[in-house]
């Protein structure tokens, strides 16, 4: 459902995971959908933002099978909140059969050893819990949310889904016909049309290059066969991270284990893929015609991984250019002074394999030129002048202030130490990243935006009335 | 799970803090939130929370679409987009900026019946909040040329949010024809003709009418000492003077007296129906059992018309029902449905219809009614772990009337019975009191 129609019209959705939560969310959009949507954002948005002396009083074993488990205790509130990130996604699947990643997670809970698919959304509902399972770029995640009080109950399930599915052929078809029904009915939305277009031009023949459920044809190529091995293969204890955030001791989280998890037998850890990207550098414009007031523009190109030593400086340098909200130059100059568009951002994604760097804008068709213009302006200057001291001092105030808000609630922990482990980023990373941003030098941003943004060779996809925009690209 | 019930929840278990203490103002204290009154008329809420080194504070106006003079409409919102535009003393953005360089977050929304503006900082920073928004309360510029630029980046917003989006346009059409006296007609956005007709002088009357401290609502949740930060709130707003001559708004809708039904047509994918039943709103009697019958019908994959109409049926990719009861006047139940790919979208409807009868006729299973209890209850306990969630919900509740309607709430949802739910569907969702619209896709 469309949450922003209810009846909200909110200012700005420039940044950050809660102002963009809040655009989206309304009375008819249910708690766990939102928390789960302004959690993606956190992760892929923002996955760096804190500050210091933030210490989060995580606990790390490996488990004799192989199972990492994180833990921290939080006792303020009777909740335990769970995180399982299984090392597998889009780089897993053969380009003919994209999609089968995501099918998995979403079949996880349509049918068990134990259990058909509606008792197990009764069983869970009826405790008031919230399971889910989704694919994205680099690993499938399912998560657990649940009472204290029914912990067990809802252990056992989260446990029965991740271990005993049996992707029933009935459930099979029903899930693709929704997924594709979804797939044609975002098409409907000018902005998923560009990104779509983006990531296939940015990416080429990458598995980043395509959507994550896959298209109408690949998934029609995916049988149930397929899902049982690609669930044995890669659903495995030391293929995966758990994190575990609430109220649950060391003791009662061992016995939970112990007594669900137990039978997760170790196998072989299955080689992940090294997809070779294209570095090619080329401009590519795509100009897709549709009935729309407004222009839905994307420029951008190839970013970085999320292991390169630039990321904080390009987080920086981000900040000042177009993620910063009204605090950045795009906002600036394309909303404040020049009144052409309601939101314009900037994006690093940094992925396990590089990511994207992107730009986009809505704006009346007949302004797309100009928007374009101003965008490719903004690009060249901060490749060419140094920021201020003022700009400079601004973001690193941002990105290591906002640490504290950014981890205030036990399943924002529970994602981020899933995802911290995942990315090899230690287990003190939230107590060591301001010194990491603090460390960036006007120079360094300089550097980083010369080196990683391009105002010449890029990808520029416009979704538009083509008539009206008469684009000069 | 329904945000209603999370919002309303998150109050009923919020630690009792009653710490026996004097206060400068008169105040009381109950479930955790302690209220003041400034003589000019401020309300001030506080909700103590340390879990975390981290504050929210919001200011609500009692102000939206629905208090705007026909011709007008978006008025409120455009100005509370105003609001970031500057005064004589902090420049246009200079609020924002100054949260952003702390760390912090800042937005606002505007709403039917309000209009809230928000920052979450790190809690010793919340000084910030309290001195900028005392400024804007008084001292808003409304420059002629940025009212024109920012009129412009509204428009915009209508085209991403509206004009281009097929499902959000047809329920700006269903709205609008369920609603013909009351001003809930329109909506919060404005149509586009008439932002475009916005100027300053408008602005600024709307502004002196209604943002005063007699007219506001502060909420503070968050690692923060009440009786400190009443304290700073009435050095910098205590002097601010009431507004007089605040035109009251009474808008009445009459009684529907037969189906209307409207088609859009436009380029889109799939077929899709918005089906809307007038009904009160909270605290009226009939809105517990309202809730729960919508969380029967649509909380989550085992409710009955996810099972029915997308699981057994296939007839739709996506299927709901929403009770909006968090409104100053009666508003509407609501059901939308996107027809699955060569599906017809008479049949989905059938289908829609079929659910609504059978719960008419037949009262739904107690398992059914605690299942949507037990829903309603832990999402508000899980709910709680956001300070800006605790602060949100008061909020609401006090543009409704008062922040204390939250405590008969789960009171009266506990009490709904089988046959409550029944008889609630048997006196709203009947023919004659609905409004049904459908999006028939056409291809360009």
């Amino acid at each position: 459902m469309k949450g922003s129609r209810e009846q909200r019209s909110s200012r700005a959705s420039a940044s950050g995971g809660e102002q963009q939560s809040l655009v989206q969310k309304s009375l008819t959009t249910g708690l766990l959908r939102y928390w789960a949507a302004g959690l993606i954002l956190l992760f892929t948005v923002h996955c760096s933002l804190f500050t210091s002396a933030y210490a989060l009083d995580a606990n790390k074993k490996m488990l004799p099978n192989g199972l990492t488990v994180l833990h921290a205790e939080k006792h303020n509130l009777p909740i335990v909140m769970i995180t399982l990130i299984v090392k597998a996604g889009p780089l897993d699947e053969l380009k003919e059969k994209a999609g089968l990643a995501n099918l998995t997670a979403e079949l996880l809970d349509e049918g068990t050893k134990n259990r058909k698919s509606a008792e197990i959304s009764e069983e869970i509902e009826f405790i008031g819990a919230g399971l889910g399972a989704s694919a994205g770029s680099d690993y499938t995640t399912v998560t657990l949310s649940v009472l204290k009080k029914d912990i067990e109950k809802g252990f056992e399930i989260f446990s029965d889904i991740i271990l005993n599915p049996v992707f029933p052929q009935e459930e099979l078809e029903r899930k693709r016909e929704l997924i594709k029904g979804s797939l044609k009915q975002r098409e409907e939305d000018p902005s998923f049309l560009a990104e779509r277009s983006f990531k296939k031009e940015a990416f080429g023949e990458h598995p980043y290059g395509r959507l994550v459920e896959g298209s109408a044809e690949t998934l029609s190529e995916i049988t149930r066969e397929d899902l049982l091995r690609f669930h044995s293969k890669y659903f495995i204890p030391n293929n995966a991270i758990l994190s575990v955030v609430g109220d649950l001791t060391p003791a009662e989280l061992n016995s939970l284990i112990k007594k669900y998890l137990d039978s997760w037998k170790m196998a072989e850890l299955p080689e992940r893929k090294i997809h070779p990207m294209s570095e090619e550098k080329t401009k590519k414009v795509v100009k897709i015609d549709r009935d729309v007031t407004q222009a839905s523009i994307i420029i951008g190109h190839l970013g970085i991984s999320r292991d390169n030593p630039d990321y904080y400086a390009v987080s920086v340098m981000n900040y000042i250019l177009g993620s910063g909200g009204f605090a950045s130059r795009l906002m600036q100059k394309i909303r404040d002074e020049m009144g052409l568009a309601y939101d314009v951002s900037s994006f690093f994604a940094p992925n396990k394999e590089k990511g994207l760097f992107q730009i986009e804008v809505q704006t009346k068709n007949e302004s797309a030129n100009t928007a374009i213009e101003e965008i490719l302006k903004q690009i060249e200057k901060i490749r060419k002048e140094k920021v201020s001291g003022e700009e400079l001092s601004g973001a690193k105030a941002y990105l290591t202030g906002s640490f504290p808000r950014r981890l205030d609630t036990s399943r924002k922990i529970a994602d981020f130490l899933a995802t911290a482990e995942f990315y090899n980023l230690g287990l003190d990373y939230a107590e060591k990243y301001p010194s990491y941003i603090e460390a960036v030098t006007k120079e360094d941003v300089l550097r980083a935006a010369g080196k990683y943004l391009d105002a010449e060779n890029f990808a520029l996809i416009v979704v538009a009335n083509q008539k009206k925009a008469e684009l000069k690209y | 799970m329904r945000k209603l019930a999370l919002l309303i929840f998150i109050f009923l278990l919020l630690p009792l803090s009653l710490k026996a203490e004097v206060n400068p103002v008169r105040n009381t204290v109950s479930n955790g939130v302690k209220e003041y009154k400034l003589d000019n008329g401020l309300k001030v809420l506080v909700i103590e929370d340390h879990k975390s080194p981290l504050a929210t504070f919001q200011i609500w106006y009692r102000v939206g679409s629905r208090d705007e003079p026909a011709g007008k409409s978006g008025i409120s919102h455009l100005l509370e987009h105003m609001m970031f535009k500057g005064t004589q003393k902090y420049g246009s953005k200079a609020f924002s900026k100054m949260v952003k360089k702390n760390g912090g977050v800042d937005n606002a929304f505007t709403t039917k019946d309000y209009t809230m503006y928000y920052q979450t900082l790190v809690s010793d920073r919340i000084d910030i909040s309290i001195e900028l928004e005392a400024d804007r309360m008084q001292n808003l510029i409304l420059a002629p040329k940025e009212v024109i630029a920012e009129r412009d980046v509204v428009m915009e917003e209508r085209r991403m949010r509206y004009d281009d989006d097929p499902q959000n346009s047809l329920y700006e059409e269903v709205v609008a024809a369920a609603f013909k006296s009351h001003s809930y007609h329109w909506p919060v956005i404005g149509w586009m003709s008439d932002i475009s007709s916005i100027e300053r002088n408008g602005l600024l009357g709307h502004y002196k009418a209604y943002y005063s401290p007699d007219n506001a609502v502060i909420v503070v949740s968050g690692d923060i000492q009440a009786d400190e930060i009443i304290k700073k709130i009435k050095a910098s707003f205590g002097d601010i003077a009431p507004a007089s001559g605040r035109v009251v708004v009474t808008s009445k809708e009459s009684e529907q007296k037969g189906e209307r039904r409207i088609s859009l047509k436009r380029e889109a994918e799939l077929p899709y129906i918005i089906t809307v039943y007038h009904t009160p709103s909270f605290p009226h009697p009939d809105s517990y059992a309202l809730e729960v019958l919508g969380m029967i019908l649509s909380g989550g994959k085992s409710s009955r018309l996810y099972m029915s109409i997308i699981y057994e049926k296939k007839l739709a990719i996506s299927a709901s029902a929403d009770y909006s009861g968090l409104n100053k006047d009666p508003y509407l139940f609501l059901f939308a449905a996107a027809a699955a790919p060569g599906k017809d979208i008479k049949d989905v409807e059938n289908a829609l219809d079929a659910e609504i009868e059978k719960i008419k006729r037949e009262p739904p299973t107690e398992r059914e009614v605690q299942k949507a209890k037990n829903q309603i209850e832990a999402s508000f306990v899980m709910g709680q772990d956001s300070i800006y969630f605790q602060a949100e919900i008061t909020g609401m509740f006090e543009m409704l009337g008062s922040w204390k309607l939250k405590e008969q709430y789960l009171e009266n949802i506990r009490k709904i019975t089988p046959e409550d739910v029944s008889r609630a569907a048997k006196k709203y969702l009947h023919e004659d009191n609905r409004t049904v619209g459908i999006l028939i896709p056409i291809k360009k």
